[in-house]
């Protein structure tokens, strides 16, 4: 790699230097805007305890749950873990730890990580089980939570398009966590559909800046629909 | 007789206002996007980041891209926009949604709601219900007035964990249009064929019955 050029042609390129243990922040809502096939490399890998930040946590056999497969994650932060058995399962024999978070206060402390700002203060969750243990403080006559922001080792992003600069594009609804995602991880790795040439993005429709970004590649997608839903 | 989903999204389309910006929770409320009364404009937000939701698609437009909250496929509508999810919720934190209709297991006399987990059976998450609550100033709750073996739902306190804390004014149920003001239900409005005697006795926190209780009115279909 030389410059701004941060493309690499591996998988395994791209997710070189994950260990056990580290924190990976995903992108994707349900299974849309998932990086498929960043989650398929760390299954591939086999890496361990990870603790995984993410809005779901992928269905049995795609997304996320893959990597419940063979236990690899030890601790989940998510708004809502759906219809999983597997992981089910893992969390009634206590094999998983899982942090709900509002969805809300969960883009917000990505957002926050990869801003710089270390916590911030939200209604979401006053008087609720996500309220036990956290400072709560009084502005203007309503009380607020403290909660923490977080970044990862790794942040794992789907775009649609990128130029060897790193700047991305998504589309429509797979942008979801994936721009706040892309900027809280220390290594930033973004797969997408189409490389496109320099200066074929226009800068002022980036939706992610280069310089959040890490390492990009090019692949190729199975998008999975959860809910397919037609008017005749 | 107890109102069906369709009636009860009927029910709550009145509340709708030429230029809203309305979220619609899962469920009934979801269908009260079939009644938004003609000649009325109103753009309707998905928390996954989508302003402007538009009918599903059909089978030739399905795009795996293209999705509500509720993991659906669907459409954008002319004037839409799309965004990440921490612009999503700064909308619906900043309150710059005007209507927020949601469903709940219990709700009570001080406007608490409780609506994502019941202990002993297995926490799926709180999804973006907390933060919707908690921003929305104007909040309608849909539910079932009373547990199919008649347990009310309408309480003093609410059983089950919160979801947000005095945030809920306004209720509708199978059987009533509730407001809650000062420790109190205020019945406003009940079904047509249920009686006050009914709502009275399948509501266990405190209720209020002003002497005219109307038959509700539905939003032309």
């Amino acid at each position: 790699m030389a410059g701004f050029d941060k493309r690499v042609y591996s998988y395994e390129e791209a997710m070189a230097g994950l260990e056990d243990g580290m924190t990976v922040i995903s992108g994707g809502f349900g299974l849309c805007g998932i990086p498929e096939n960043l989650i398929a490399e760390i299954q591939h890998r086999g890496t361990r305890d990870l603790t995984v930040v993410s809005n779901n946590c992928g269905v049995d056999g795609f997304g996320l749950g893959v990597l419940l497969v063979d236990r690899q994650i030890r601790k989940v932060v998510a708004s809502y873990v759906g219809e999983n058995k597997l992981f089910e399962d893992q969390l009634l024999k206590g094999e998983i730890e899982v942090v709900l978070t509002p969805q809300g206060t969960l883009a917000e402390k990505m957002r926050a990580g990869g801003a710089g700002i270390p916590a911030f203060f939200t209604a979401t969750g006053v008087g609720t089980p996500v309220a036990e243990g956290k400072e709560v403080r009084e502005f203007k006559g309503r009380q607020y939570l403290m909660e923490e922001s977080i970044t990862g080792d790794f942040a794992i992003v789907k775009g649609w398009k990128a130029d060897h600069f790193g700047n991305v594009v998504y589309r429509h609804t797979a942008q979801n966590f994936n721009p706040l995602a892309a900027t809280a991880g220390k290594i930033t790795v973004v797969e997408v559909e189409e490389i496109v040439e320099p200066g074929e993005l226009d800068p002022s429709q980036i939706h992610t800046p280069g310089i959040y970004v890490d390492r990009v590649i090019c692949g190729t997608f199975e998008k999975r629909i959860e809910q397919r839903t037609v008017r005749k | 007789m107890a109102l069906s989903r369709e009636q009860m999204a009927q029910r709550v389309a009145r509340e709708m206002q030429d230029g809203y910006y309305v979220n619609l929770g899962i469920g009934i409320p979801t269908l009260v996007a079939n009644y938004i009364p003609e000649g009325m404009e109103v753009m309707l937000q998905s928390e996954n980041g989508l302003l402007g939701m538009g009918a599903f698609p059909t089978d030739a437009e399905v795009d795996a891209d293209m999705i509500n909250a509720g993991k659906q496929t669907v459409t954008a509508r002319i004037g839409a926009s799309i965004f990440s999810s921490a612009e999503s919720f700064a909308m619906i934190r900043g309150g710059h949604i005007d209507l927020t209709v949601l469903g709940a297991f219990e709700v009570d006399v001080e406007g608490n709601i409780a609506s994502w987990m019941i202990p002993g059976k297995l926490v799926k998450g709180m999804g973006g219900a907390m933060d919707l609550v908690a921003g929305a100033d104007n909040i309608i709750v849909t539910m079932t007035h009373a547990s199919k073996d008649g347990e009310s739902k309408l309480l003093p306190r609410c059983s089950l964990p919160l979801t947000g804390a005095g945030c809920i004014k306004r209720v509708l149920t199978d059987l009533a249009y509730l407001e809650i003001h000062n420790g109190a239900f205020i019945l406003k409005e009940r079904a047509p064929g249920v009686s006050v005697e009914e709502i009275v006795a399948k509501t266990a926190g405190k209720l209020i019955v002003p002497d005219h209780v109307p038959e509700m009115q539905f939003a032309a279909q």
